[in-house]
């Protein structure tokens, strides 16, 4: 049997929209089977993956604090992604962004005040900015391919991030942990409902970033160049569009918004710089921005699908001793599924045997 | 040993797994399919050598487990791209993902086990000669094997009939379909030589480099083979050029470290991607030679009518 696509004379608008549902079907019979490889019963397992976390109104709060930096990150992506610029170092955007983010409550602990946060997030939009505007930069004036240039950063960030966490910023008072101080506390982005849980105003950001974006990608004249740029390098050019000016752009709103989801997280979720401050947020928000179609309005619901696998993960290593690894492996498959399922948009698939082939020839 | 020849072995174990992960995808990039997942092979590989190895006791077994892995799991990336023909930078990123999620949860129990070293060459006599006797005579089977594949795919690019028609699928495919050229055919088999190369660089690492299971422990090699095939301008000499200079560099920054030279060991371990990324833009500026040897049909998605 052979496998055959048929072109459809138009793209399916049904399975258009259907797709991201088609693979998160086809994930969750994936992960049953895998469950059923290791022993364990694949329903509960899934209950407890997907649905248990969802139970306690404290969970829907660490459901937030992980949805925040993959929504601001994926629709800045999905603004690369359109214009065929292929930024994969929002990773390492989102660490330099929270280093630059930090410098008020590290280096200037006594510089306090209602005017630190905002400056602070501004400085981590800067800092995600200009670490992004490299690799735009190499493509742009050397022709050099951006993907490579711009993973390669995210090992410098990483390493860089190493160095001044254990090296100039350490605590002094810290017991030789490698850590910086605690931010104080006008420098520490607020919760949202600090009864219920630890959810804070990163969420909201993310929601904005994701409202602003959609109205530009759908309702403005640069998102129109961004979309014509994207398919068709000539035809955008026949239309006076810039190729490197939207290189240029593409990478500095992705970078600002991972820089912000940096600082966000830093300020918000853990207080402080560590030699780790992201379980992988840039590259999991690539699997966010392909499973919500590149659409700012779908990131936001795969984003909190992506940041529910972080829980479900948790909780299956708590409840049935499953390694919480198993999430990146959800992660992986889902985009693999998701890539599978756009196929069907543009073809329609035949399964071809011997039999069939024979009936078509004769015909 | 003298301090000259030691550094030159560990050069050449730091170069290797690079020349055989870049070696594979060159081959790959020939055939006009441009795969982003050398990483998460290789880390398949890594994990699947360490593992049998474990198991069995045997090196070997392990090194052949690898490149089984490797193979195995480019063909993932083949069905969706080939058959199913999906975008295939997103793809390839999506089995580096894939691969290094699941390589973290295959090698959870591994964590801190020792290792199954792979045994080096020694030859009575010729392994003892002065200076050359040990880089020549005295490495590990995957020195050997790398520099044989150097060869071998050089032969086969350039001296067979396989191999031209091997590179007129990857710069026209159409062309290649309507001469009755099987593309996907051949793109399968590529993918699939691309993916048994990555998986016996990951090996190369887990079982000579550092016998033992690390989490993320290819941390990058699988990307800088990707870089090394441009910087190689497709060129499998090249290729061996730039993977002994990166390994040089790798190393040199090692040396410099143990020195204690006052740069924070940081910096000095940012420098093997700081040096791809200047290597990149040295080689693509270029623009007249970047073009006259890119595989024309790179990336480009074939759907064959009929």
């Amino acid at each position: 049997m052979r496998i055959e696509l048929v072109k459809r004379p138009q793209h399916s608008a049904l399975f258009s929209a259907l797709s991201p549902f088609i693979a998160l079907f086809l994930t969750l019979i994936a992960g049953a089977i895998l469950f059923s490889l290791l022993g364990k019963n694949p329903v509960s397992a899934l209950y407890y993956y997907f649905v248990e976390p969802l139970t306690e109104i404290w969970s829907w709060h660490e459901l937030l604090v992980k949805a925040a930096p993959l929504i601001l990150i994926a629709v800045g992506l999905s603004v690369c992604f359109l214009s065929n610029n292929w930024n994969i170092g929002a990773e390492g955007q989102l660490i330099m962004g929270a280093i630059a983010g930090s410098i008020l409550p590290v280096v200037f602990p006594d510089f306090q005040g209602w005017y630190v946060l905002p400056m602070m997030l501004l400085l981590g939009m800067a800092g995600g900015m200009a670490y992004a505007t490299i690799p735009a930069f190499l493509k742009v004036r050397f022709n050099t391919n951006e993907i490579l240039t711009s993973l390669m950063l995210v090992y410098v960030a990483q390493l860089f991030l190493d160095w001044i966490v254990r090296g100039p910023w350490r605590n002094p008072q810290g017991f030789n942990f490698p850590e910086t101080v605690q931010f104080n506390s006008s420098a520490i982005l607020p919760e949202i409902w600090s009864e219920s849980g630890r959810a804070h105003w990163g969420f909201i950001l993310a929601i904005v970033a994701a409202l602003l974006v959609w109205f530009m990608l759908s309702r403005t004249l640069s998102g129109f160049e961004i979309k014509v740029l994207g398919r068709s390098a000539r035809a955008g050019r026949f239309a006076g569009f810039s190729a490197g000016r939207l290189t240029f752009f593409a990478f500095a709103i992705s970078g600002a918004l991972a820089g912000l989801a940096g600082i966000a997280e830093v300020s918000g979720a853990v207080g402080q710089l560590r030699t780790t401050i992201s379980p992988g947020y840039g590259f999991t928000a690539i699997i966010v921005a392909f499973l919500g179609r590149l659409n700012p309005l779908g990131i936001v619901a795969a984003g909190l699908v992506l940041a529910l696998s972080y829980l479900g993960g948790e909780a299956a290593q708590v409840s049935l001793g499953i390694s919480e690894k198993s999430a990146r492996i959800f992660q992986g498959i889902i985009l693999f599924f998701v890539l599978a399922s756009d196929t069907l948009i543009y073809y329609r698939i035949r399964f071809v045997t011997r039999h069939s082939d024979a009936a078509a020839k004769g015909a | 040993m003298g301090m000259f020849e030691a550094i030159l072995l560990t050069i050449a174990t730091a170069a290797t797994p690079l020349l055989i992960a870049a070696m594979g995808e060159l081959v790959v990039e020939r055939s006009g399919v441009l795969n982003l997942g050398v990483e998460g092979m290789m880390i398949m590989g890594a994990v699947a050598g360490f593992g049998v190895a474990q198991l069995t006791g045997s090196a070997w077994l392990g090194m052949f487990a690898a490149i089984l892995a490797g193979a195995a799991f480019s063909l993932l990336f083949g069905f969706l791209t080939l058959t199913l023909v999906t975008n295939q930078v997103a793809t390839g990123l999506a089995l580096t993902l894939l691969g290094l999620g699941a390589s973290a949860m295959i090698g959870e129990s591994f964590v801190g086990l020792p290792g199954v070293r792979m045994q080096s060459l020694n030859i009575p006599v010729l392994t003892g000669l002065p200076v050359v006797g040990k880089f020549l005579f005295g490495q590990d089977p995957i020195f050997y094997i790398s520099i044989l594949l150097t060869i071998g795919v050089t032969w086969f690019l350039f001296r067979t009939r396989a191999g031209l028609t091997l590179r007129a699928v990857g710069d026209n495919h159409a062309s290649a379909h309507a001469l009755g050229v099987p593309v996907v055919r051949v793109r399968y088999l590529a993918v699939m030589f691309g993916g048994a190369c990555a998986g016996l660089a990951g090996a190369q690492l887990s079982l000579v480099y550092v016998p033992q299971w690390v989490e993320n422990m290819t941390s990058g090699r699988g990307w800088i083979a990707l870089a090394l095939v441009v910087f190689a301008s497709w060129r499998p000499w090249r290729i061996l050029a730039g993977a002994y200079l990166f390994g040089a560099v790798t190393i040199g920054q090692l040396h410099a470290q143990a020195l204690g030279i006052g740069i924070p060991s940081q910096f000095m371990s940012s420098l093997p991607y700081l040096a791809t990324i200047v290597v990149l833009v040295l080689i693509s500026r270029n623009k007249r030679l970047t073009l006259m040897n890119t595989p024309t049909s790179l990336g480009k998605p074939f759907v064959p009518d009929r």
